[in-house]
């Protein structure tokens, strides 16, 4: 009787035990992401493995490009439908200045290296806000039709600016930030001294000045799939975009681009929990979190996109693309080949002078 | 058949004509081209120095109308290849006739003889007038179907597509759409959706409509107003007020909020067509019915609607349309797991531009024209019957 009574007893412990862990975390949870083949490398490389371990239903979202006034909304109405928001660094720091996204200590939540170098020194400088945990580092680059540029290719930045050398349009992106950089960089700036320049009045105008050199050769666009568009038309003989699409363009679609590295500018994707989730929400998410930043899981997305993992520890794990089975380290815009002359996107500078550039911008695109 | 006895026309008017119509396709060819105005006077010297030196050669009008085909055929294919050459030898066709058309005034022929030369102009301008709207309308459409046949993952006419080389064809685009999760659960939502919301808003507006015919009901107009004004309102406005009120009352991103945001879209489309339908019902049948002991209810279902159907029915494709083409309030309204079609086509615009969205929207056009020709073939049964001759 006793006896019976005591199995009994461990048997409904046995069973409670992984039902009572369950229940502190919720058993849905939706994940926000920017579509296409990015979503895609985040659905295959974190939530098919983690659904498959914990059983979890995602709910994918593809609103990143609204996140930010999305998040706004929905802390004003008081109701936060989502987990998890992958956003670039610098809505990342928006969205935490403004108390929308939960702040994340890395040692406390963030998995360690396998060798055990802490989360926080693993991704190291990458870690640009207290609420922001980097993903992947991706570039704003430019691609060229290899069958539009004559016998010598471009290989400078200045290039872009060179109408003599490469007639026809170029595509660039139509807002300053890099645009403002790269005028600079080809109007005789040191690398060093860009950012002292651009803060000045007279800066700006320099830039300006240099941009409105192939103002009339350039077509602007505004989502990351224009380019690989329009250069797929071969209606623009170069023209900017992120690294992946373009690696898409050349690897996956098979058209005749090619790569121009030189001057690329990093910037930085990663998640964030939004601020005000029920406690069961919280859990889940940051379980999941932890889940898709450790070292391998960053390694495994670059089977299926181009873009260099966030951490330190992942470079070496980084193998060949899932489908194509060509070697992925040579596409990250962090190789050292390809990386010999780069920017890392300025979040305190565009910071403070977003707005006023922007509107300079602007009124300079409209004459 | 000549209604009215023509003259040949003089050279130095042919020329003129000729012109003018050369400035129109110039205009268009060098716009594409990159420099309008030069089109514009290239196209104007051809045809207008063909129109001239035709005007007096209309006895060998055959030989020479394929004498200029052939010509335009070649200079097409020498400039671009075999789909230049297709264009070339249109053209060609059309310059042809269009200059012996003229020469000959076959263009009067038709006409009554008491036109003066100002009411033909404008017979044909009428006509070129509508022709050109329709062009503009049409064509945006028409441009996309091929497209979806892409073999490519752009938006771009291979050379393999302008050759008419099969190679360059391909469905990969409708396979990826009906095997890819994410299209098929926005379409099974779509289809989720719509004919709940359409149910919802043929229900509450064929009621509002018959309501707000009778004249004893106070503040008809105000009413009336209210109904019709997600019509009217911008929709942005209408979805971000959904947006606020919806969370509050725990329906944001729910199945049932999204039908109800779509029911209110669709419900003043119900009230205009059924209200237009009602304006023609004889309110003496109702009471006939009555005297002979039907009840309200009866008299509505045996009677009434029987009449009133067709305006129920396009009122309520309308609101299927509404509701299944509906993108910005289903974004503030819906969450993921509501994704709709329309949804699913903004996100792979903004982020990738694939042909999938093509194929889809060929899908949907299909639909369309299915859609309205049954509303307008229902249009003609309803005049049939009551006795009008279908317009």
């Amino acid at each position: 009787m006793k006896l019976r009574n005591l199995t009994a007893l461990a048997a409904t412990t046995a069973l409670c035990a992984p039902m009572a862990f369950a229940a502190d975390m919720a058993d849905e949870m939706t994940i926000v992401s920017w579509g296409g083949a990015y979503s895609n490398s985040q659905i295959k490389a974190y939530s098919e493995p983690y659904a498959e371990k914990t059983g979890v239903t995602i709910i994918n979202d593809e609103s990143s490009a609204e996140a930010v006034a999305k998040l706004r909304a929905m802390n004003e109405a008081g109701n936060v439908t989502w987990d998890v928001v992958d956003v670039v660094a610098a809505d990342a720091m928006r969205l935490c200045d403004e108390g929308l996204a939960m702040e994340i200590d890395p040692d406390e939540h963030l998995a360690p290296a396998p060798d055990g170098t802490s989360a926080e020194d693993d991704f190291g400088d990458l870690l640009v806000s207290d609420c922001f945990i980097p993903q992947i580092v991706y570039s704003t680059t430019f691609g060229y039709r290899t069958d539009l540029v004559g016998d010598t290719p471009p290989s400078k930045i200045c290039d872009v600016f060179d109408l003599e050398a490469y007639p026809g349009k170029r595509a660039l992106e139509k807002r300053p930030i890099n645009n403002m950089e790269w005028a600079l960089l080809c109007d005789g700036v040191a690398k060093e001294d860009v950012y002292d320049v651009l803060e000045t009045e007279e800066g700006q105008e320099q830039a300006l000045a240099k941009l409105d050199t192939i103002k009339d050769s350039v077509i602007w666009w505004s989502a990351g799939a224009d380019t690989p568009q329009l250069l797929a038309d071969g209606e623009v003989v170069m023209g900017s975009t992120y690294n992946g699409r373009l690696f898409s363009v050349i690897e996956e679609q098979d058209q005749p681009v090619a790569m121009l590295w030189d001057a690329q500018v990093f910037d930085l994707d990663g998640w964030i929990i939004p601020a005000g989730l029920s406690d069961e929400r919280k859990a889940r998410a940051l379980d999941y979190i932890y889940f898709a930043t450790d070292t391998q899981r960053l390694a495994d997305q670059a089977k299926y996109i181009s873009y260099g993992p966030a951490r330190a520890s992942s470079a070496p794990l980084v193998g060949q693309h899932a489908e194509l089975g060509i070697d992925m380290a040579p596409h990250m815009p962090t190789d050292p080949e390809n990386s010999k002359n780069t920017f890392l996107y300025n979040y305190e500078f565009w910071a403070d002078y977003r707005d006023d550039i922007d509107a300079k911008f602007q009124a300079w695109l409209a004459k | 058949m000549a209604l009215t006895p023509v003259q040949h026309q003089t050279p130095a008017f042919t020329a003129a004509v000729a012109a003018g119509a050369g400035a129109l396709f110039g205009l268009f060819v060098g716009t594409a081209q990159g420099s309008g105005i030069l089109g514009l006077i290239v196209g104007a010297i051809v045809l207008g120095a063909m129109g001239f030196v035709l005007t007096g050669m209309i006895s060998q009008a055959k030989p020479i109308r394929w004498a200029i085909l052939g010509i335009f055929a070649v200079l097409g294919f020498l400039v671009g290849g075999m789909p230049a050459m297709v264009l070339g030898a249109l053209f060609g066709w059309f310059t042809g006739w269009f200059i012996f058309w003229i020469a000959t005034s076959s263009y009067r022929k038709r006409l009554p003889p008491y036109l003066t030369p100002g009411q033909v102009l404008w017979h044909f301008s009428f006509r070129v007038i509508c022709g050109a709207i329709f062009v503009f309308l049409i064509t945006p459409i028409l441009v996309v179907m091929p497209l979806s046949f892409n073999a490519e993952n752009f938006f771009t006419f291979t050379p393999e597509m302008l050759r008419f080389d099969p190679a360059g064809y391909s469905l990969k685009h409708y396979r990826d759409f009906l095997s890819n999760d994410g299209w098929q659960q926005a379409l099974w939502n779509s289809l989720r959706i719509a004919p709940m919301a359409t149910i919802l808003s043929v229900g509450f507006g064929t009621l509002a409509a018959i309501g707000l015919s009778q004249p004893h009901v106070p503040f008809r107009r105000a009413i009336m107003a209210i109904l019709i004004s997600p019509m009217i309102v911008p929709l942005i406005i209408s979805a971000a007020g959904m947006y606020f009120f919806y969370s509050r009352i725990g329906l944001q991103g729910t199945y049932m909020g999204v039908v109800l945001a779509h029911a209110a879209l669709g419900i003043p489309f119900v009230i205009i067509t059924v209200t237009a339908t009602l304006v023609g019902f004889d309110h003496s049948l109702t009471r006939a019915a009555a005297n002979m002991g039907a009840g309200p209810v009866t008299t509505f279902f045996r009677v009434q609607m029987p009449l009133i159907l067709p305006g129920v029915i396009s009122g309520g494709l309308f609101a299927f349309i509404t509701s299944f083409d509906e993108v910005v309030v289903v974004l503030f309204v819906g969450s993921a797991g509501q994704k709709t079609l329309p949804w699913q086509m903004f996100i792979g615009l903004r982020e990738q531009i694939s042909p999938t969205i093509l194929a889809v929207a060929t899908i949907l056009v299909g639909i369309s024209i299915c859609l309205l020709t049954t509303v307008e073939l229902l249009r003609r049964r309803s005049e049939r019957l009551r006795g009008m001759s279908p317009s």
